[in-house]
């Protein structure tokens, strides 16, 4: 009797199960063709995002556009968010308008969940650099989404401890490396920096510095190359600090990583140009004490940067407002009101470079050590190697985190985590369908 | 009365489970006591001073939203909690009083439902709610809390323990209709079983995160996990706002235990037990 319940409920389950794989890989609701005319009387749009004070900010655009009224609703950030707004454009459900991470646009576009707004963003193109807007369009001839904020990666460093134990700013990783032993050999308790498994974006951005490509389109087909020269070679040189002891393996944002920040027995992060509201909210002890520089190069002589983080505004596939969408959305990115009000609101580091010259004083916690902030920012900014992201990135960085924690564990290789990450987003790819150059 | 020496080892596995139980929330308590600059400064285990300026902050963060979320999660958690206890008590008493063709077979998809977790079938339900239109509304997040497999179990059980044939056989012979059964004698029989899962219903659902994450886009709609979820995953360009989180959290939990302490006085069991004996 027991054995018998217990198989009907296994069957009950799998039923179950099947029934939901089957509703959910059903195809979504097709993209009605967006009315592109613009509507008569005033047309609500509702946006996702996870800015902070973007309701203030669409008040200000609602009291000037009583035709076009904006309704934020202030959603989590990050992977999940990516999540949601997939789920929600499947079952018909998507804001008109969303804020999408650079490295999650690739997999809205992947959905047809966004829409390509090339024609209404023709005009406002030259208002961003080369690499951001290479980031909305992924190479191609579509606009998949208006440049919000950037996140060009430095050096952060802590200026007083810097000269307490003797070292120089590094220009290159290997005076980064020989920085990094002087600093453990005074003081074992003491770091230079340290070598996060849990954050792929930061291993992302190091990597595009070095010159990877992870993700290419060439025609139909996609191609991946997660574990090129470049890509291993960043991973070789980190592993090989970790395997020496002298760089510290603490994932990031953990409470033991801002205690050590906090504490100056960490004296730098190569992170990106948000890093002032970590560094002021973990850190608050480091006031006036941490200076930025460009990121140590690979060949002395270099200037190269790459991106760690920022996001864009995107106007869903289905949104029945598309002229009204993407109007709001042109005035929130590059207009100086919009812009202004992204910076003082919203903290955030305008993609726009009218809005990143129009940068003046600089955040509070650099005010004594770095006056020059934003100036510093623009012209690293300005280095910051372009990058295509792929369809299932989600994939790749949980591979990431995977294959790192594994490697730091066991104590392997880091170049065969990257192996990792490479055959399991192919192995992802091929499954989803996607066409794949060799 | 005297100790037996054998109690010790007993006694000190419950302290163990309590500290175990109790150290997190501890924690909550003390770290909401710190300011941002003494969160990751001050030992763990050391209270700090910015308590109150804590709350204030929570309380002023965009116009009060907190407050909203807070609503909003007792509406969810109430509301569901409140249905779900009548529906699993009828049906659990149904079950567990009548005799009808396919009553094992339902029992026995029941018993198949508790095995399904419902995460599992968070996104299935919103892809439903979404073809009736009915995604994003307050209905969304309750009404697939209402049928809860295990607490219809749990009412099955309780109410063939608890509601003896004899009484309702007597009442029958009395007269009273089968409604009148249930009304008058079964469900104030069941009311501590009832409060049992009243209470694990609306831990539930005032815990519950995926569904509403999923159910729901407006942020004036959300419960409070996910409305601090918002502020844990705010973007890395802006300081997080740790010191915020944490006394939401401490904050969010003041219902719950209040809760439990009123209706600790409800659950006395077996003081119906004698209705039928003696």
């Amino acid at each position: 009797m027991r054995t018998h319940r217990l198989a009907l409920a296994a069957a009950f389950a799998t039923l179950l199960a099947a029934g939901c794989g089957g509703t959910a890989e059903s195809p979504a609701a097709a993209p009605s063709a967006p009315a592109s005319s613009a509507p008569a009387g005033p047309v609500t749009l509702t946006y996702w995002t996870w800015a902070p004070n973007m309701d203030k900010i669409a008040a200000v655009w609602n009291q000037a556009n009583p035709d076009i009224q904006v309704t934020v609703s202030k959603q989590a950030g990050g992977d999940d968010a990516a999540a949601k707004f997939l789920t929600a454009a499947k079952a018909g459900n998507a804001p008109d308008l969303v804020q999408a991470e650079y490295q999650h646009l690739p997999s809205f576009i992947a959905a047809d969940a966004v829409a390509d707004i090339a024609a209404e963003t023709a005009a406002v193109k030259p208002e961003f650099s080369e690499g951001l807007w290479g980031l909305v369009t992924l190479g191609t001839e579509s606009v998949y989404a208006i440049p919000q904020d950037s996140g060009p990666m430095m050096l952060y460093y802590r200026k007083d401890l810097f000269e307490k134990y003797g070292i120089s700013v590094p220009k290159t990783w290997e005076e980064y490396a020989e920085a990094a032993r002087t600093v453990h050999k005074a003081d074992p308790k003491v770091y230079l920096g340290s070598f996060s498994s849990k954050d792929p974006g930061w291993f992302a951005g190091l990597a595009q510095q070095a010159g990877a490509q992870w993700w290419s389109i060439s025609g139909d087909a996609w191609k991946v190359g997660i574990n090129d020269a470049a890509t291993t070679k960043v991973a070789d040189f980190w592993g090989g600090l970790v395997q020496e002891g002298v760089i510290d393996d603490q994932p990031y944002f953990t409470p033991e990583w801002n205690k050590a920040l906090n504490d100056g027995t960490q004296l730098s992060w190569p992170s990106a140009v948000w890093g002032p509201g970590v560094l002021e909210s973990n850190a608050p002890k480091g006031k006036g004490k941490w200076a930025v520089a460009p990121l140590p190069q690979w060949n002395a002589g270099e200037n190269f940067s790459g991106f760690w983080g920022g996001s864009s505004t995107a106007v869903s596939a289905t949104s029945k407002n598309r002229a009204a969408a993407v109007k709001f959305a042109t005035w929130l990115n590059t207009d100086p009101q919009g812009i202004d009000l992204l910076v003082k609101e919203a903290f955030v580091y305008p993609a726009s470079g009218k809005g990143q010259a129009a940068l003046g004083e600089p955040p509070a916690y650099f005010a004594e050590s770095q006056p020059d902030f934003w100036q510093q920012a623009a012209t690293i900014g300005s280095s910051a190697r372009g990058f295509t992201f792929g369809p299932n990135v989600g994939v790749t960085y949980n591979a990431y985190k995977d294959a790192f924690d594994k490697a730091l564990q066991d104590k392997s290789p880091f170049s065969a985590s990257v192996g990792t990450m490479q055959d399991t987003t192919v192995a992802d790819m091929q499954k989803s369908g996607f066409t794949l150059a060799q | 009365m005297n100790r037996r020496p054998v109690g010790a080892l007993p006694t000190g596995l419950l302290v163990l489970g309590a500290l175990y139980c109790l150290l997190p929330v501890s924690w909550v308590l003390i770290s909401a006591s710190k300011s941002p600059g003494e969160l990751f400064t001050l030992g763990t285990l050391t209270p700090g001073t910015g308590l109150l300026e804590n709350v204030r902050e929570l309380d002023a963060y965009r116009d009060g939203v907190f407050w909203r979320w807070m609503l909003n999660s007792v509406v969810y958690a109430g509301g569901g909690a409140l249905l779900s206890t009548l529906v699993s008590a009828v049906s659990g008493f149904a079950l567990a009083k009548y005799r009808f063709p396919g009553r094992n077979l339902i029992f026995n998809v029941l018993i198949g439902g508790i095995l399904v977790p419902s995460v599992v079938l968070a996104v299935p339900q919103y892809l439903l709610f979404s073809k009736l239109g009915m995604a994003d509304t307050y209905w969304a997040v309750l009404l697939p809390q209402i049928l809860h497999p295990y607490s219809i179990y749990l009412a099955r059980v309780y109410a063939s323990a608890a509601v003896p044939d004899s009484l309702l056989e007597a009442g029958r012979i009395d007269g009273a209709s089968e409604g009148r059964l249930l009304w008058r004698v079964g469900l104030p029989l069941m009311v501590p079983g009832m409060v049992t899962i009243f209470l694990f219903q609306f831990v539930a659902i005032w815990n519950n995160f995926l569904l509403p994450f999923i159910m729901l886009g407006d942020d004036g709609k959300f419960p409070l996990t996910v409305g601090l979820y918002t502020l844990l995953a705010a973007g890395a360009n802006q300081p997080s706002l740790y010191n915020l989180i944490i006394t939401g959290a401490l904050l969010s939990i003041i219902p719950l235990i209040a809760l439990f302490l009123t209706m600790q006085r409800y659950w006395r069991t077996d003081l119906s037990g004698g209705a039928v004996k003696g």
